[in-house]
């Protein structure tokens, strides 16, 4: 026991690294079975396949159709992180501006959808957007089109419906960042004659950067995997990684090119990763923070 | 405190505008859940009569049955595995001497930022060797890592809101360490160990795309079944699906909310990126 207790050291005592490792097995064989040993696996597949090479890798750059899905998945990445910054940043502000009951229900519009299944999500947008859907019919009852479009199998619908799953995403690190910025700064701004506009252009916009910055990362990083959704709601010309990925395994059980599509991937998600570790925090994601 | 002066005519529209949005994350959900008792075969709003018709095709199909129960016991095993092996190495990062602790907290994290699809992959091609494709053991190894980065931050968040004083208290008034912790630490972090359990199970009966790649054909998990339906026939059952698995998900959320302390903002652990 020392003296001064660290919160790092709860309770009287700490364990031993021999006790430590031994509460830390469990947690490892979980990993290396679901998580380490399948990527290492997959990853000696690209390269080891035959024997060493980086055929499968060249074959991810040469070809002109793997070019244009990589293209396409980085657009419509880019696209629904541009569209969800845009829809998440008002409603965090608005969230960091409420208390009591509006803010909690705020935040059940905001958790809920986070927390259901990503396939009811889709499945409801599959609905919302067939050609005898909901939208259509509000198209045409309003008048706006004479009749029904085609909307599903569209980039417009898969990136729309991917905005509305992955919103969360951005709103949640973006309302954290924001309601630690203490009013008195704006109140501050104010006094020295700067207008709303102002306020938000030299005041919260530059101190909320941090969470602009993990929130769109974060979204990026989770479209350019994203599966479920691109794969239900768009069609073959609209064709993303994930479901590139998912037909090289499942129809042409071309292990080694899969693996090097999913080697490219984590290149550019560790890339992104270290990039931006500083600002990302994790927790805020993943537990409370 | 806001004042009456600030609230500007740019302020209202942004207001308006983020109320929209917030509007537009509830709304696709909310209206399937009335669809699901019309008794149209296309899907209508609003619906133009009231049927449990697919309410009774979903409970009477033995696929849909047999996909929902293994989803349940696929969830309940993670929810309880998770939990211990996420306790344990929680206690092992908070209170031990953990020899390449970097290197734990790096793997902690491992499953929410390598996408999803690559775990999904890598376990598909390791699994059909082992053997362990449409397994239990399979299905809940799986999920147990994916779910391991939320459990591991709720309960280590409980542990370092935990007042360390209480068990070295105990520990002086002459408990055994065991008597100490199961008596003194464990029912207070308890509520964060209830919430890392429920989140879970919410991550395991939810999630899709590793399901997708290591269910068979005997074996199937609820997404996958879901994921099969809505790609080759769209039928008004998955709208009666759709809302059961909603239900679940608001009940355990809720449980959730009162189990874990009335904290604000603690239906909290932010959210799942499995989502995808």
């Amino acid at each position: 026991m020392t003296a001064r207790p660290s919160r790092f050291m709860l309770g009287g005592r700490t364990y031993s690294p021999a006790a430590s490792l031994l509460l830390a097995t469990p947690f490892l064989l979980v990993l290396m079975l679901a998580f380490l040993l399948p990527l290492g696996m997959l990853l000696r597949e690209s390269l080891f396949v035959p024997s060493f090479t980086m055929e499968h890798y060249r074959r991810v750059f040469d070809e002109p159709v793997y070019l244009r899905v990589m293209y396409r998945t980085i657009r419509i990445s880019a696209l629904v992180t541009l569209i969800s910054l845009l829809l998440g940043y008002p409603l965090a502000a608005l969230m960091a501006r409420t208390r009591g009951l509006m803010l909690n229900l705020l935040l059940v519009a905001v958790l809920l959808p986070l927390w259901t299944s990503v396939l009811v999500r889709t499945y409801a947008w599959l609905v919302l957007l067939q050609r005898n859907g909901v939208v259509n019919d509000l198209l045409t009852g309003l008048g706006l089109v004479d009749a029904p479009m085609q909307l599903l199998r569209t980039e417009g619908a898969v990136v729309l419906a991917m905005s509305h799953v992955l919103l969360p995403f951005v709103v949640l690190p973006l309302y954290a960042t924001l309601r630690a910025i203490p009013d008195d700064y704006a109140r501050a701004a104010r006094m020295l004659g700067a207008n709303g506009f102002a306020v938000f252009r030299h005041v919260t916009l530059p101190l909320s950067m941090p969470g602009i910055t993990s929130g769109c990362v974060m979204v990026f990083l989770l479209a350019l995997g994203f599966f479920v959704t691109p794969a239900l709601i768009g069609g073959p010309q609209q064709m993303m990684l994930a479901t590139l990925v998912q037909q090289q395994v499942t129809e042409l059980l071309n292990w080694p090119f899969a693996g090097a599509i999913i080697g490219v991937l984590l290149l550019a998600v560790l890339g992104l990763m270290i990039v931006f570790h500083r600002v990302i925090r994790l927790d805020r994601f993943v537990g409370q923070s | 405190m806001r004042r009456r002066s600030e609230l500007t005519a740019g302020r209202l529209a942004a207001n308006a505008f983020a109320y929209g949005v917030a509007i537009f994350l509830l709304v696709p959900t909310a209206l399937i859940v009335p669809m699901s008792f019309g008794p149209d075969r296309y899907l209508k709003f609003p619906p133009s009569g009231f049927t449990l018709e697919w309410y009774a095709a979903y409970f009477s199909d033995r696929d849909w049955l047999d996909a929902t129960f293994f989803s349940l016991r696929i969830a309940v095993l993670t929810s309880i595995v998770a939990t211990v092996v996420g306790a344990l190495v929680s206690l092992a990062l908070v209170r031990g001497r953990l020899p390449g602790k970097p290197v734990f907290e790096l793997l902690v994290v491992g499953p929410v930022i390598v996408p999803n699809i690559a775990i999904a992959i890598a376990t598909y091609l390791v699994f059909d060797g082992l053997k362990l494709t449409g397994t239990t053991l399979g299905f809940v190894a799986a999920h147990t890592a994916l779910a391991m980065p939320f459990v591991v931050f709720t309960i280590l968040a409980s542990l370092h809101r935990f007042d360390a004083d209480l068990e070295r208290a105990a520990l002086s008034c002459g408990a055994s360490p065991l008597q100490a912790f199961t008596w003194v630490t464990l029912p207070q972090i308890l509520p964060g160990i209830v919430s890392a359990a429920l989140f879970a199970f919410i991550i395991s009966f939810d999630e899709p795309v590793i399901s997708f790649f290591i269910s068979d054909l005997d074996h199937r998990s609820l997404p996958r079944k879901m994921f099969e339906d809505i790609d080759y026939n769209v039928s008004p059952t998955l709208a009666a699906v759709a809302t059961v698995l909603t239900g679940l998900t608001i009940l355990a959320l809720v449980v959730g909310h009162f189990a874990g302390r009335s904290r604000q903002a603690s239906p909290a652990a932010r959210g799942p990126t499995s989502g995808n």
